[in-house]
């Protein structure tokens, strides 16, 4: 490759303004992804009446009212929180037992390891959604429903064949020679682990550990079935709550889903190019 | 290969021992060497395998063997039927329509989704100003939950809401049908919601995969004087293969326990004459709503075994070649 030139064309490149049909083709694909979207938000800026009288039409005045409502008397604020500490947790958890497990796969040889390893990526076959029932009964004979641990653990475990799949090869991709240095210098292979491996692999984990906050987020099935107790829903089951409970407040209901849809958006476009960059490598191209 | 037996061990070389000794001593360090090793393995794996096995693999375990009895989720079952709930399943007209609606979104979602996710992703693969933002803006409905998605459809496509409003200020009122309530139309309703929100999941993937592709060989075809549209199809679809087929893959396998969704945006009573319900939203409404408890277990088995085999078929005549060894442990 012709390194000085290569680099050049591809900034000119890709500072160059595209044909108008590709800007046509981009701004409709654009629109018909976030037009709704924008409705929504926009939508809970007028009042019901106003909505009812033309469901497609702007504010006339805009209002806040169903704004304020929403932040100062309903659980917006309290779902918020729970739902951020299952994600967290599902988040930590995920992260370090799958770099435990993938580091034992990634740099170490012993009989059985890719028995074990195959053992981990069957999970990728079993459809978190098949084991809801069965394991809503486990959760309730172990005495763990209306707890977070009930979402936590299940999530940590559905989540663990992918990041082992999207981590190993991240780690057995460092050199053998980070490690003998290592090793030479004293250090043992949980020291490697901790000093040298944990920082080169931020990456990878950063990846796993978004899709892993994400999917928790999210998620709406495990949670409607152990959380019952109304003081531990997440934003998933607080915005369907919301919806069926004032059918007839439409205008509500659209600033309530606004509400809820911001902190995934926010964190999404800070994480957007982590998520693509992560998934290169676990695509093989 | 050997990374354990290595370990230059700096204390065995250094002093030299007599060599009876010295032999002794490198074995019983070899051996200490090998405990080390495996308290290391079994240390780290453990907590791993731990939580995957409780919470992955024992409750599928459970659920055949709840499966076989009549049984209300009160005290331990005792009303062993065999496998009779199997044959009520498939002999109720509702579980039919369930697994007719599966297999129409997994089908749907192949066909529509596919090609159109793979023109947005070779779009957004040109290098043009501003398409950063595109993406971004492309991977929105992926990224809200689909709860929320879910909602916001049911209040866009409610009878005189927003979508026949819109029908109707540009003159196709005779357009406007009841789209989540007429029995016949609400599967392609519910596909073309599923369709919004889950695009942007296969255009992330063919991005990842797009940006694998050598621009060496793009260069190398565009100085030869190929179009545009001929290195998109001899060169950047032939190695976009394996994504294409992963995505497939993860498709299917969304589309078989669909439930999200369905569950939201869908009206209860569509849903329990069958013309929106899936194989996930039956089990759940028969066996936690209504406390089936065995018979919706036996629901959860027959989604587990549709999905695992077709995962296996697929893995066995699709995938083989883009993660070897990694499911079916075949290598070659």
């Amino acid at each position: 490759m012709t390194a000085v030139a290569a680099p050049r064309t591809k900034r000119r490149r890709d500072s160059s303004w595209g044909s108008p049909l590709t800007y046509a083709l981009a701004l409709a694909v654009a629109g018909v992804s976030i037009v709704p979207v924008i409705y929504v938000i926009i939508g809970g800026f007028r009042t019901t009446p106003q909505i009812i009288a033309d469901p497609a039409a702007l504010p006339d005045p805009w209002v806040v009212d169903n704004y304020v409502r929403v932040m100062t008397e309903s659980d917006f604020w309290l779902q918020t929180v729970n739902s951020a500490i299952v994600a967290f947790g599902t988040t930590l958890g995920v992260v370090t037992l799958g770099l435990c497990a993938a580091f034992v796969l990634a740099r170490y040889t012993f009989r059985g390891r890719e028995v074990l390893y195959t053992f981990f990526t069957l999970g990728l076959l079993f459809p978190a959604g098949a084991a809801i029932l069965p394991l809503y009964l486990m959760l309730r004979d172990m005495n763990l429903i209306n707890s977070y641990f009930a979402v936590i653990l299940p999530q940590i475990a559905f989540a663990l064949p992918l990041t082992i799949v999207i981590l190993r090869p991240f780690l057995t991709a460092v050199p053998r020679e980070l490690e003998d240095a290592a090793a030479i210098d004293g250090t043992g292979r949980l020291g490697f682990l901790w000093r040298i491996m944990l920082p080169l692999s931020r990456p990878a984990l950063v990846t796993v550990g978004i899709l892993a906050f994400v999917t928790s987020w999210n998620a709406f099935l495990l949670p409607l079935l152990v959380l019952g107790d109304a003081d531990q829903h997440t934003l998933p089951l607080g915005v369907q709550n919301f919806s069926s409970q004032y059918t007839s407040d439409t205008a509500g209901i659209l600033a309530f889903t606004s509400m809820a849809m911001l902190p995934a958006l926010l964190f999404f476009t800070i994480a957007e190019k982590q998520i693509v960059g992560g998934l290169q490598g676990a695509v093989k191209g | 290969m050997t990374t354990i037996s290595r370990n230059p061990s700096p204390a065995g070389g250094a002093t030299a021992p007599p060599a009876g000794v010295r032999r002794a001593g490198r074995r019983s360090s070899r051996a200490a060497e090998t405990r080390r090793k495996w308290y290391e393995i079994i240390g780290l794996t453990t907590p791993a395998v731990i939580v995957y096995v409780i919470f992955v693999l024992v409750p599928m375990g459970f659920a055949f063997y709840y499966s076989l009895f009549r049984w209300r989720g009160v005290g331990p079952p005792t009303d062993f039927v065999g496998l009779n709930n199997y044959v009520l399943a498939f002999q109720d007209p509702i579980f039919r329509d369930a697994l007719r609606n599966n297999a129409f979104i997994v089908i749907g979602s192949l066909v529509v989704q596919g090609p159109i996710a793979l023109g947005i992703a070779l779009l957004l693969n040109r290098p043009f100003r501003g398409r950063t933002v595109f993406r971004l803006l492309v991977f929105v409905p992926y990224v809200l939950a689909e709860v929320t998605a879910g909602i916001m459809w049911k209040l866009l496509l409610t009878d005189g809401g927003t979508a026949d409003a819109l029908l109707r200020s540009v003159g196709l009122g005779a357009l406007v049908r009841p789209w989540l309530a007429d029995l016949d139309l609400v599967i392609w309703t519910l596909l073309f919601v599923l369709t919004w929100k889950y695009v942007g999941f296969a255009i992330i993937l063919l991005l990842a995969g797009l940006s694998n592709v050598p621009t060496e060989l793009t260069e190398a075809a565009e100085i030869d004087g190929a179009g545009w549209w001929q290195i998109q199809r001899h060169i950047t679809l032939p190695l976009l293969g394996p994504t294409i087929r992963i995505w497939m893959f993860l498709s299917m396998i969304g589309s078989l326990q669909v439930f999200d969704v369905i569950w939201v945006t869908s009206v209860p009573a569509v849903r329990s004459l069958g013309a929106s319900a899936t194989m996930a939203t039956y089990m759940v409404d028969n066996g936690f709503f209504a406390r089936l408890w065995g018979y919706g277990n036996a629901i959860a088995v027959i989604l587990f075994a549709i999905s695992f085999v077709a995962a296996l078929l697929f893995q066995r005549f699709l995938l083989r070649r883009d993660i070897e060894g990694a499911v079916t442990g075949r290598r070659n």
